[in-house]
């Protein structure tokens, strides 16, 4: 058990210390927040009013943030993939360490990593006058709630980064995924403004309930379509979220890196 | 005793029409402190075999062990004792080539200094010191093999497989591989080799076994492979065509069999036994005879004369290729 501890604190410590190396995929990755972040801002908030009234920056930060950590998953699925292929799963598998350390460990350290970016992303939100009006209390909740999203994300991202042939179908397969997600939910656009069927997928939407908590934790505006369990409840939803997720596919990935031996 | 044993180990990729069977019935025995080369063409089953040995693949039917461990069923200690160096160097190309080996040293349940130590006394070995921290993506092809056998050797094994350790390495690094391999053997490894490569088994291994899809054709010393196409021979180019008969009337005193004549190239073949020493017998008495030579030469089959005759057909293409920049 302590090994196995100690092998994943080895494996993630690897895995971050490659970040720096490829600066590319952390750059891009927050430019392209920022970048969404200006364009909501300043392009397209002008022209989504918020039906309660409130600030339009200071909804659309909880938004940016939930949608990061839903895209993390495809850095996630793209590490997995590349260790497979370039051998050095070969490598670790033919070590007497904790098979459960090469997974776990890379849970670990996107979970560092996403760390790091909200940070960015957060500091780029107080210069467009994103605020938090809660206590400390609150604003650590949010991230607490934020980071455990990012955990269920990483196990869907190992799965699926040990099913597909190249990191370039994975990135494919991932956006697939993630688009459809994080645009149809609460994150930019007020869900009222949502066509009926797609409102009632944007209402439970796991992204939409993060992005919901978050905003209700830190007193952000925080309009819903209509009352019911995911509007009233969007911390509790979003833990149920986050444990069937992780439910689900950490026993899928495990499963899957186990087979890789057949 | 032996330190790898297999019997009849079998692999079988896909299903139905398209099943491969990709080794199909291998049996071995590797005595300890003994090189084993495992020689056979591209798709001939050779990595799937290593790979079934190193735990990384599990056998179909048939069973194996490594140091007396079942590589199923005691698959976590076999993993304590072996080395794999694979086919393709499986070291992070984004870390450097001394994180690269105490990551490895690490999870091999080495401590902090220790795995330090280790990683230091490998990176000297295989002359990587002055390249120890850079980040290998900028290692060439030879070094990077270096790194991943070093890799290999972290926990001092005492069984090692590698698989096609020269396969796209130029000439020169080929030659410091081959140093490197045999200083390993001297110090009492057991290694199992895979090699495309004729010579490659000649030089380096004890025992050859020849794979051809995923069958053992053949097997036994470089030598005694060499047999079975027949021994020595003694080639002679005589340079007139009139003294063609004189000279197959003295091979037939002087050789061990019954020569075999290309009038058209004036050259005679005949096998022979006792090597050299025959051959300055012949060389005199044809100059007693006053017979002019063009060429004389003592052949010994190659390997490759062995797998053509094993075969029906050759092994594979020259060793080639640049070493990466
Ligand atoms: N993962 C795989 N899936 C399907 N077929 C495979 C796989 N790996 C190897 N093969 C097939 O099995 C045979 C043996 O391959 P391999 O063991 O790699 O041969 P070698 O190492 O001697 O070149 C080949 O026909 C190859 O195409
Ligand atoms: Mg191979």
């Amino acid at each position: 058990m302590t090994q196995a501890l100690g092998d994943t604190l080895l494996i993630a410590g690897r895995n971050l210390r490659r970040v720096p190396r490829i600066p590319e995929l952390a750059i891009f990755a927050i430019l392209q927040s920022i970048m969404f972040v200006l364009l909501f801002a300043f392009v397209f908030g002008g022209a989504i009013p918020l039906p309660d009234g409130g600030s339009y920056r200071e909804f659309l930060m909880p938004g940016i943030f939930a949608q990061n950590i839903a895209f993390a998953s495809v850095i996630t699925a793209i590490g997995m993939t590349d260790d497979l292929n370039k051998g050095i799963l070969d490598r670790f598998r033919s070590l007497p360490m904790a098979r459960s350390a090469v997974i776990a460990g890379r849970t670990v350290s996107d979970l560092v990593y996403n760390a790091g970016i909200l940070v960015v992303l957060m500091a780029s939100g107080f210069v467009v006058d994103w605020r938090v009006h809660t206590g400390i209390g609150e604003f650590l909740a949010g991230v607490g709630l934020l980071l455990l999203f990012a955990f269920a994300m990483a196990w869907i991202g190992v799965w699926l980064g040990l099913n597909v042939p190249t990191v370039e179908v994975g990135q494919q397969v991932s956006f697939l995924v993630v688009f459809p997600i994080t645009f149809l939910s609460n994150a930019f656009v007020p869900p009222q403004t949502l066509p009926p069927l797609l409102r009632t997928f944007a209402e439970w939407n796991p992204v939409s309930a993060l992005t919901a908590a978050t905003r209700q934790l830190w007193g952000n505006p925080n309009p819903f379509a209509a009352p019911g369990f995911p509007a009233e409840h969007p911390i509790e939803l979003t833990i149920i979220w986050t444990a069937v997720l992780i439910l689900i596919f950490a026993p899928l990935a495990i499963r899957k890196y186990q087979s890789i031996s057949r | 005793m032996n330190a790898i044993v297999a019997e009849g180990l079998v692999k079988i990729y896909g299903k139905g029409k398209a099943q491969v069977r990709a080794v199909d019935g291998v049996d071995l025995a590797v005595a300890q402190g003994t090189v084993l080369g495992l020689l056979g063409p591209n798709g001939a089953g050779k990595t799937t075999t290593v790979r079934m040995l190193a735990t990384l693949l599990r056998p179909d039917s048939g069973r194996a062990s490594v140091g007396g461990h079942d590589v199923v069923r005691d698959a976590q200690a076999v993993r304590s004792i072996i080395g794999l160096s694979g086919q393709y160097a499986a070291v992070d190309e984004n870390l450097t080539g001394r994180e690269n080996l105490v990551l490895f040293a690490r999870l091999y349940r080495l401590g902090a200094a220790d795995a330090r130590r280790r990683a230091d006394t490998l990176l000297e070995q295989f002359g990587l010191t002055d390249a120890a921290d850079r980040v290998v993506k900028t290692y060439s092809g030879g070094m990077r093999r270096r790194l991943d056998l070093a890799s290999a050797l972290i926990g001092t094994p005492r069984i090692l497989f590698m698989d096609e350790p020269t396969t796209g390495l130029d000439p020169r690094s080929r030659l410091g591989m081959w140093d490197v391999i045999r200083g390993l053997v001297k110090e009492g490894t057991t290694l199992l080799l895979t090699t495309q490569y004729l010579e490659e088994a000649d030089e380096l291994a004890d025992r050859i076994a020849v794979v051809d899809h995923g069958r053992i054709i053949a097997r036994g010393t470089a030598d005694e492979l060499k047999k079975q196409v027949g021994g020595e021979r003694i080639e002679v180019v005589v340079d007139q065509r009139d003294a063609i008969d004189h000279a197959v009337a003295i091979l037939r005193r002087d050789a061990d069999g019954e020569p075999t004549v290309d009038r058209h190239t004036r050259r005679i073949t005949s096998p022979v036994n006792g090597g050299a020493q025959r051959l300055i017998q012949v060389v005199r008495d044809f100059d007693e005879a006053g017979i002019k030579i063009d060429d004389i030469a003592l052949r010994r089959p190659t390997l490759d004369d062995v797998f053509l005759a094993l075969t029906g057909h050759a092994a594979v293409e020259k060793p080639a290729g640049e070493e990466a920049a």
